[in-house]
């Protein structure tokens, strides 16, 4: 580093016109490096949490999903409260599912990016217009198949109670 | 008789003659085959998790222990925590440029990927070899 001196360096970051393909490649370093520290970090306490057993596993749905609805200990002559059986959600909850839709977006965006980097090892797509075209598609679909699926939990959520 | 050698000579002068470490392509290529294991065993959890219901513990515990799956759950931790170990090295390599904090950061990620791997795995074989019933 100390060799530089005020010698002339390489253009950064800054001086360039933003395209797709620029987009794509930091957006795989980002989704992969969040999908590294933050998503093995929840992989790992799910599986911590079943392996721990059932009170442990609650207690992640419990800081990550939803606590579990009031178990039915009836206070004495209490009426029992349809409602009251359906918990709201606290901050850790809405936390939870923020961090699981970017992990899902990450996922896809890193899946999808990757699938284009073996196209692209096979020395196909560098050409401009089919190297925009395809990072294009790659952020596309990440951000429609994250919709999809978080559309397809919600549904799921509001259409059976027992799903 | 010459003078004595410049000790460490120069740039050009201590790496000629050397040739390379005849390792330069086993990173990329690691990161592609566990990047397609990946593929390959994310579209399987991805899925299988998607339809599942995850709030059903013993369902879920019952699901983990079945040997088909629990062997592919455990290839699949290998896979991507070698795989994000491989990823996460060229960050720091490319990010990190004191020498101190580079390797600090570096040892930090082996122990991290190792320990992670092994939480994961042993989680996942208790899982398995204790049946479908919680200790």
């Amino acid at each position: 580093m100390n060799m530089a001196g005020n010698r002339p360096i390489s253009p950064h970051l800054q001086v360039y016109k933003w395209g797709p393909h620029m987009l794509v490649s930091i957006l795989h370093r980002a989704s992969g490096d969040g999908l590294a520290i933050v998503g093995s970090l929840m992989f790992l306490w799910w599986l911590g949490a079943i392996a721990g057993g059932e009170a442990s596993y609650q207690a992640f749905l419990n800081i990550i999903w939803q606590a579990a609805p009031a178990a039915p200990v009836a206070a004495p002559g209490a009426v029992p409260d349809a409602v009251a059986a359906q918990t709201s959600l606290s901050v850790t909850n809405w936390i939870g599912r923020i961090i699981l839709v970017g992990l899902t977006w990450a996922f896809f965006q890193h899946f999808f990016s990757g699938l284009r980097h073996f196209v692209l090892d096979t020395g196909a797509g560098y050409a401009l217009k089919t190297n925009k075209l395809w990072s294009m598609i790659v952020v596309i679909s990440a951000l429609m198949a994250t919709a999809a699926v978080w559309l397809f939990i919600l549904g799921r959520a509001i259409g059976g109670a027992g799903a | 008789m010459s003078g004595g050698q410049i000790k460490g000579g120069t740039s050009l002068g201590r790496v000629r003659g050397l040739g390379s470490a005849k390792h330069g392509s086993q990173h990329w290529l690691t990161q592609r085959i566990t990047a397609l294991g990946n593929v390959i065993l994310f579209s399987w959890l991805f899925v299988s998790l998607l339809l599942g219901d995850l709030t059903q513990y013993s369902a879920v515990r019952g699901w983990v222990a079945e040997p088909m799956v629990a062997l592919p759950l455990i290839l699949l931790i290998l896979s991507v925590f070698w795989h994000f170990k491989l990823g996460l090295q060229v960050l720091i390599e490319d990010y990190v440029h004191a020498d101190a904090a580079r390797i600090v950061a570096l040892v930090a990620l082996n122990f991290y990927v190792f320990a992670g791997a092994a939480y994961g795995i042993f989680a996942v074989a208790r899982i398995a070899l204790t049946g479908t019933t919680a200790a």
